[in-house]
């Protein structure tokens, strides 16, 4: 499964090319435009991260960091999340740069192929920036009662947490 | 586009972060702890930047590609008769069917930037239909807080920069936890609908 997986980039990338050939494009300068696109996607990234990184990383210097972990790891482990990733299920649904400033602390610390790395991945990768996709889409529609988009939200969200957790566990626990 | 309630979501994020800030000052004032952490988090997130701008770059490529070779297109056009299903009202009116569809597959494609723009196409014409349509409005909104990305590109493209064997040896398990979440969101949406009169 895991090997089947690693192919998906170059199949893909391959498969795609040759469809974009018998559609006529341009493929050379499709690709050149799309990474010229996401040379504006770091750049609009870069500047949060540079506000965001200093600020988790100073509070994780704090005790008051640790003694949050120590109070809710007995919570987390009964569920059977790894208490390292609470504060990445705190900071996803509100904000995308600084749920991934912590995700890839984490990948940085335990490493990219560990049961924490993974299961930050996992989350980050299948979750949204929940209360913010709510705000902008009902601002934008000039509509106030959001009636039930947050508890049903929310409730993905948590969905996604704890199954990312398990299905971490199950295949690299 | 910073309307109303955006800049409300953005301000409380100001002070969780302001929080953030005086919290770790003053707990490390008490309790000791490195305070050069902040430049090294500030020198970690520009090389975190560099280190995905490769990943990121070669994946914005292949979105590119997608969509000027017409495979959003292709998509779109096929999600048209799932998304009847979900959203009967506003389907009777066909500009936003294609705006709802069109949000839906640039989601599955991981075409943020195009997602966007189409999704609130559709919150605005769902909207105008006044209140028989209020339901779906909050419909589209929980289907666009669900993740439904079939290739989770940015956070392989960190996992790559930090050295994974493979990068994206975690899709299946992207996928099945997307689809529980997604599964979860659209079922509290059911009951939710009914209970909310």
């Amino acid at each position: 499964m895991s090997s089947l997986f690693s192919l998906t980039a170059p199949v893909l990338i391959s498969a795609l090319c040759l469809y974009a050939l018998t559609k006529k494009v341009d493929v050379y300068a499709a690709l050149c435009e799309g990474a010229r696109k996401g040379l504006g996607v770091i750049s609009d990234m870069l500047p949060a991260l540079i506000c965001l990184f200093p600020a988790l990383w100073l509070f994780r210097e704090t005790v008051l960091a640790s003694l949050l972990t120590g109070i809710l790891s007995p919570v987390f482990e009964s569920v059977g999340i790894p208490p390292e990733t609470g504060l990445i299920m705190l900071l996803r649904p509100l904000s995308g740069s600084a749920a991934l400033s912590e995700a890839s602390a984490l990948i940085a610390r335990y490493g990219a192929d560990s049961l924490i790395g993974r299961t930050a991945a996992v989350m980050i990768g299948s979750s949204e920036t929940s209360f913010y996709v709510i705000a902008v889409y009902f601002s934008a529609a000039g509509v106030k009662n959001s009636r039930w988009a947050v508890p049903a939200a929310l409730a993905a969200d948590m969905a996604c947490f704890l199954s990312g957790a398990w299905i971490c566990r199950i295949m690299w626990g | 586009m910073a309307t109303g309630s955006e800049r409300t979501a953005v301000k409380l994020f100001s002070y969780i972060l302001a929080f953030l800030f005086v919290f770790s000052t003053l707990a490390l004032a008490a309790g000791g702890g490195n305070p050069d952490a902040l430049f090294q988090g500030a020198e970690q997130a520009v090389s975190f930047c560099i280190g995905i701008t490769g990943g990121i770059c070669l994946w914005s490529a292949v979105m590119e590609l997608m969509e000027q070779s017409g495979v959003s297109r292709a998509l779109s056009a096929a999600l048209q008769k799932i998304l009847v299903r979900l959203f009967p009202i506003g389907c009777r009116h066909e500009h936003i069917l294609s705006a709802i569809s069109q949000n839906v597959s640039a989601n599955l494609l991981g075409l943020g930037n195009a997602a966007t723009p189409a999704g609130i196409r559709a919150a605005q014409g769902l909207a105008a239909l006044g209140e028989k349509a209020a339901d779906e409005l909050c419909m589209l909104v929980v289907l666009n807080t669900a993740s439904i990305q079939l290739i989770p590109s940015t956070i392989a493209a960190v996992r790559s920069s930090y050295g994974a064997a493979a990068a994206f040896d975690i899709t299946a398990a992207v996928w099945i936890s997307s689809a529980i979440s997604l599964a979860v969101g659209l079922g509290t949406a059911h009951i939710l609908k009914k209970l909310w009169r």
